[in-house]
């Protein structure tokens, strides 16, 4: 009450300020607080019945029945960001009040909260949301229900026009639609400081993304430092020093994701997209030939050699520890077989091999002898009829007949991920984010048990035209078009609400410090300070 | 003779065993003194003997063998020479010839210094804050603190002079339509000699001298033998930035006119205000930004604001140009300014909605008079930009005022006859206050008589060429910018659209062609704001630089362009600037923002 009292002058300024210099003003702000979840969670109500938060008293702690305590480092640490994140502390000057809403207890329901463990494509994300007095409550299985209900706890905290923070009672029940919900970032057309990584992974955080798919190296350079072998960074990136990944940086990108709930699926792309490979491992890739002579250049790896059996052995090997989600990405896209088809020693063997002229079972061959642990494919490798393993995931990449692909995939029993109508590194004038949130990932001919086996999707920002200079404002909020998509109710489809919600999380996105591009005309409070 | 640098640059993959050899090198002193020594112009030539050489001398000193055999390789190293490197200029300068001689340039033993015939000399505000900034370029580890010392090691650090001689002073003026920015610049063994006529052309030639030194893989600075002879194709250089549809922070837009410097264009033109907000702070009529800015305190200019833009512009060499658009794009200007905007009626009463600004009543031109007036007072420079474009009638149509005036000028129902009669007088006006204006091409369309001297801007895509013809028959000079609307973006490298641009080429005479007095590449701000304008605008905004600066019949191709454009945008990086990729590859030095 005291702090009120010494207060209540600048209170009285500015209402007076208010009312004389600009009314009108007052009412955009106030169209500006309105709450703005992104992406929407499945159910939600909200009542007008507002509690303020002072930073001062606020805070969010372990409730006394959750499985999780102090010693939970991956709640304590989301605990820490999210009372930064949440407007709290950035609004100045910083007034004193009394806080309504004292505490949010955040309960973790399973005897085991998972808080050393990694996600999963299993992994439980739902959670449920209570704001009331005294306490806010928000209950999920698992430490990744939590994350995800602190973030839409921290989206829901909002100012009104003096600054003070404020919640409205609400309650959410939430869960994804979708269980795969990735990124796609390539790190090899041009390398990207792991600055540039982790501040992605904050942002998909934001946006309930689970999944980094970390297109790592590919023909233009290798920058994943192999322990087994170092050679390959060494000549195959751009640079071997500065331009590299570090055992130590691939851990804290796995680590930073793992913290946010996110998986980090690495992907090596293989037979083909790998020239740089061929820089420091020498006989890995197809000498191809002019004429009846080696041309000097070389082809996709070479299928009919031994050695390059044992050396993807000993390399996948390899990866399988140093990242610990069940997948790896194998790639297989794209081969080009003039290489293949120019040399005599593969044509001997393909004729050994009784494959004929049909270069698409030397890859069949070439992959059935490089599986790994669980793995993920994109399109190619099912339709040029490799036979997979029952829980292989094909990644759908191909713009046209997209749906018969999706129906064909499913209808052969194999989970899919559809990535090809999200693109984003193909940029156009406009608001193209609204393409991609017209997307229904399910909208092919198939039956239940098909649409099942629809496990998800992916934004992916090829690296031919983007570097740390241009990655973050490219991605979001597009992206964001994509994580709704993937994560809200199919009957979420009205692009008007989803503009007007969109163009506050982006606010909210550049007000933590990622600079998301603007949708259209207009601003945000605070803009983007960086540069 | 050459240094143990030049060797270093021979084998850029081998930087280990390079440090091996520096360090037995050093152990052999007495070689420091008999071989290695100073830094001179060395011949190099392309050879590929030259690597396999230096990995023979390089593994040899890894043995740690002593000062016999580091000595005859290194004197294999002296024989075999170096990988041709010669460092391009962007803009491409007029004349060019680069020689393979280099020398050594150290930041401790550099310096700028006025020419003793030069009528500029120390206290010449804008060419000593240039000396200033382009040492930091120059030298980017010096005030990094990153440089590697160890280098003086091996070579006594010679002394090497930029003198700077500019015929006449004005060093406290502004830059104009008819400042000459020529000059020549002679970079030769420990000096380099720059002349121009005016401290613009000099901060040109300073521009192309930072853009001639390189750095190798260990630090060392190097320049050329180099002779240029430059100047500008087109006087009129212009980058427009829209600080309406969304706000620019202030240091972004500084941050622009920094790389617009290194890119040679000389006219910010500053689309200030629009529909969307207003956020110059007007000192005769504040409420225009109290209403109209998106935020009345965060979200503005202040006239110190502006002053610091004029003045950061100033010391570049670049003339800030601002648009106050009317009739049309003024929604914003309405709230701060009531009976400015024509009432919108429907079904023969107002509608609450507003339309273009009101020509009908003497309001409005007193009004425009005294905004000019303060323009022509905060804004020194002669051109001011009056808009003019895309107005809609529809609302002019709807009022009865608006109507009974038209009957009563004879106008019928010609409502560009309208718009022709408010941006005269706004033109007469500015005429009156001894400013030139610039106007969108709508203008010339609809209107007949224009006064001569009005600059025409033709943004318009389509047939671009005729409308370039009609106009310099009528004898008007203009602004080409349709083809440089960069904030239309799309995928893949599509500076090259820019680059072939050909501003003079359309059917006309000699003269017609001469009115031609530049273009501007335009930054429109629907989807632009401070997160995403830099790599955006950089290097795509390049193409057109040089095809503004440069001449035409050497840079028609743009594959050939393409490595020069490349290395200048690692350069752009490397001086802080938010360049984004033109295709796969890297720069030694990453943007390592966010």
């Amino acid at each position: 009450m005291y702090c009120l009292l010494k207060l209540a002058p600048l209170f009285l300024a500015v209402a007076v300020c208010n009312g004389w210099l600009f009314g009108d003003f007052v009412g955009k702000q106030k169209e500006q607080d309105e709450i703005s979840l992104w992406p929407l969670p499945q159910k939600f109500q909200s009542s007008a019945v507002a509690f303020k938060l002072s930073p001062a008293s606020f805070q969010i702690v372990h409730a006394k029945q959750s499985s999780a305590g102090p010693s939970c480092g991956l709640l304590e640490n989301a605990f820490r960001r999210y009372e930064l994140h949440s407007p709290l502390f950035t609004f100045e000057p910083v007034l004193l009040y009394d806080s309504d809403l004292v505490e949010l207890q955040v309960w973790v329901t399973s005897a085991d909260p998972e808080c050393d463990g990694f996600p999963s494509l299993q992994t439980d994300e739902s959670y449920e949301l209570s704001i009331d007095e005294p306490s806010a409550v928000l209950k999920a299985a698992n430490v990744w229900g939590a994350l995800r209900g602190l973030e839409t706890f921290s989206q829901l905290v909002y100012e009104d026009y003096y600054g003070v923070n404020n919640i409205n009672k609400t309650d959410i029940s939430d869960f994804p639609r979708f269980a795969h919900r990735g990124i796609l970032l390539d790190s090899s057309r041009h390398f990207l400081p792991l600055k540039v990584i982790l501040a992605n992974l904050e942002a998909m955080a934001m946006n309930k993304f689970n999944v980094f798919h970390w297109h790592i190296v590919d023909d233009q350079s290798f920058p994943y430092m192999s322990r087994t072998f170092p050679e390959l960074s060494q000549k195959g990136a751009y640079h071997p020093f500065t331009h590299v990944y570090t055992p130590s940086d691939v851990k804290m990108v796995i680590e930073f994701a793992r913290m946010r709930g996110i998986r980090v699926i690495p992907e090596f792309d293989t037979p083909g997209h790998t020239e740089s490979w061929g820089n420091g491992q020498l006989d890995l890739l197809t000498p191809c030939y002019s004429g009846s002579s080696p041309s000097g250049t070389f082809g996709p790896v070479n299928p009919i050699l031994n050695s390059s059996y044992d050396f993807m052995t000993q390399f996948f090997k390899e990866i399988s520890t140093v990242f610990p989600d069940a997948y790896i990405h194998l790639g297989g896209d794209e081969v080009d077989f003039r290489c293949w088809e120019s040399n005599p020693d593969i044509q001997k063997f393909m004729a050994q091999q009784g494959f004929g002229t049909d270069y698409s079972k030397l890859e069949s061959f070439y992959i059935q002898r490089t599986q790994s642990k669980g793995y993920m494919v994109w399109q190619e490798v099912f339709d040029n009829g490799v036979k997979l393993k029952d829980d292989t995931v094909v990644e759908v990449w191909m713009g046209n007949k997209m749906e018969e692909e999706l129906q064909n995939v499913t209808r052969a029993g194999f989970t899919t991920i559809l990535s090809a109508p999200w693109y984003l590194d193909y940029i156009s004038y406009g608001q193209d984010w609204q393409h991609y949130y017209k997307v229904e990932p399910l909208s092919f001919p198939g039956t239940d048990a098909q649409k099942k086996l629809v496990i998800g999707g992916e934004a992916c920002l090829w690296g031919e035209y983007v570097d740390a200079t241009n990655l973050t404002p490219r991605l979001w909020p597009r992206a964001s078009a994509v994580a709704e998509r993937l994560w809200s109710d199919k009957s979420v489809t009205d692009v008007g609400n989803a503009y007007n919600r969109l163009v506050q999380h982006r606010c909210r996105m550049v007000k933590r410090g990622i600079p998301a591009e603007p949708l259209f005309v207009g601003h945000c409070r605070q803009e983007y300070k960086g540069l | 003779m050459q240094t143990i640098q030049e060797i270093d640059h021979v084998t850029q993959a081998e930087p280990m065993r390079l440090t091996a050899l520096l360090v037995t090198c050093h152990m052999t002193r007495v070689l420091t003194v008999s071989a290695l020594v100073y830094c001179h112009f060395i011949v190099q030539t392309s050879s590929p003997t030259a690597l396999k050489l230096t990995e023979v001398c390089s593994s040899m000193a890894h043995t740690g063998t002593h000062s016999q055999p580091v000595r005859s390789c290194l004197l294999l190293v002296v024989v075999s020479v170096c990988v041709q490197q010669v460092h391009g200029v962007w803009p491409l300068p007029q004349q060019l010839h680069q020689s393979a001689d280099r020398g050594c340039l150290s930041p401790q033993r550099f310096s700028f210094t006025y020419g003793r015939d030069s009528a500029a000399q120390t206290g010449c505000s804008v060419l000593d804050a240039a000396f200033k900034r382009y040492f930091s370029i120059i030298f980017p580890d010096f005030t990094k603190g990153s440089e590697n010392r160890l280098q003086y090691v091996w070579s006594e650090p010679q002394p090497f002079v930029v003198s700077v001689s500019v015929k006449t002073g004005g060093c406290d003026g502004y830059p104009d339509e008819d400042s000459d920015e020529s000059y020549n610049l002679s970079v030769s063994e420990g000096q380099a000699v720059l002349r121009s006529v005016t401290v613009w052309g000099a901060l040109r030639g300073l521009e192309s001298f930072s853009q001639l030194v390189y750095q190798d893989d260990y630090g060392s600075y190097f320049i050329n033998k180099t002779e240029i002879v430059d100047f500008p194709r087109f006087a009129f250089r212009g980058l427009l930035l829209d600080t309406s549809r969304h706000y620019l922070p202030l240091h972004a837009i500084l941050k622009t006119l920094d790389a617009m410097a290194y890119s040679k264009f000389n006219v910010f033109h500053w689309h200030i205000v629009d529909d969307p907000s207003f956020p110059y702070q007007s000192r005769t009529f504040p409420d225009l930004s109290n209403k109209g800015a998106f935020h009345p305190f965060t979200h503005i200019y202040t006239q110190s604001d502006v002053m610091r833009v004029i003045e950061h512009a100033r010391m570049r060499g670049i003339r800030v140009v601002p648009e106050f658009d009317s009739p049309g794009h003024t929604q914003s200007w309405g709230k701060g300014q009531p009976g400015l905007l024509t009432p919108c009626y429907k079904g023969g009463v107002p509608s609450g909605s507003f339309g273009p600004v009101d020509p009908t009543i003497d309001t409005t031109y007193k009004f425009m008079e005294s905004l000019l007036k303060e323009v022509k007072f905060v804004f020194p420079d002669s051109y001011v930009h009056l808009g003019g474009d895309e107005v809609s009638f529809a609302c002019w149509q709807s009022n009865p005022n608006v109507r009974k005036f038209m009957e009563k000028m004879g106008f019928g129902k010609d409502f560009t006859k309208l718009e022709s009669f408010y941006m005269e007088s706004i033109m007469n006006m500015t005429a009156a206050l001894n400013r030139t204006s610039i106007v969108w091409q709508d203008v010339f369309d609809y209107h007949e008589r224009i006064p001569q001297d009005t600059v025409l801007e033709i943004w318009k895509g389509e047939k671009y060429q005729a409308e370039l013809s009609r106009m310099t028959q009528a004898g008007h000079r203009v602004l080409l910018s349709a083809p440089w609307y960069i904030n239309h973006i799309s995928y893949g490298q599509d500076w090259r659209n820019s680059y072939a641009v050909q501003p003079q080429n359309f059917s006309g005479t000699e003269e017609q062609k001469k009115l031609v007095i530049g273009g501007e590449v335009a930054m429109w701000g629907e989807y632009v704001d401070a997160t995403n304008l830099t790599p955006r605008l950089w290097p795509r905004a390049c193409a057109a630089a040089e095809r503004l600066w440069s001449n035409e019949e050497k840079t028609l191709n743009a594959d050939l362009a393409f490595p020069r454009l490349e290395e200048f945008r690692c350069e752009l990086l490397r001086r802080g600037i938010q360049a984004e990729p033109l295709f796969v590859g890297h720069c030694k030095h990453e943007y390592d923002g966010l």
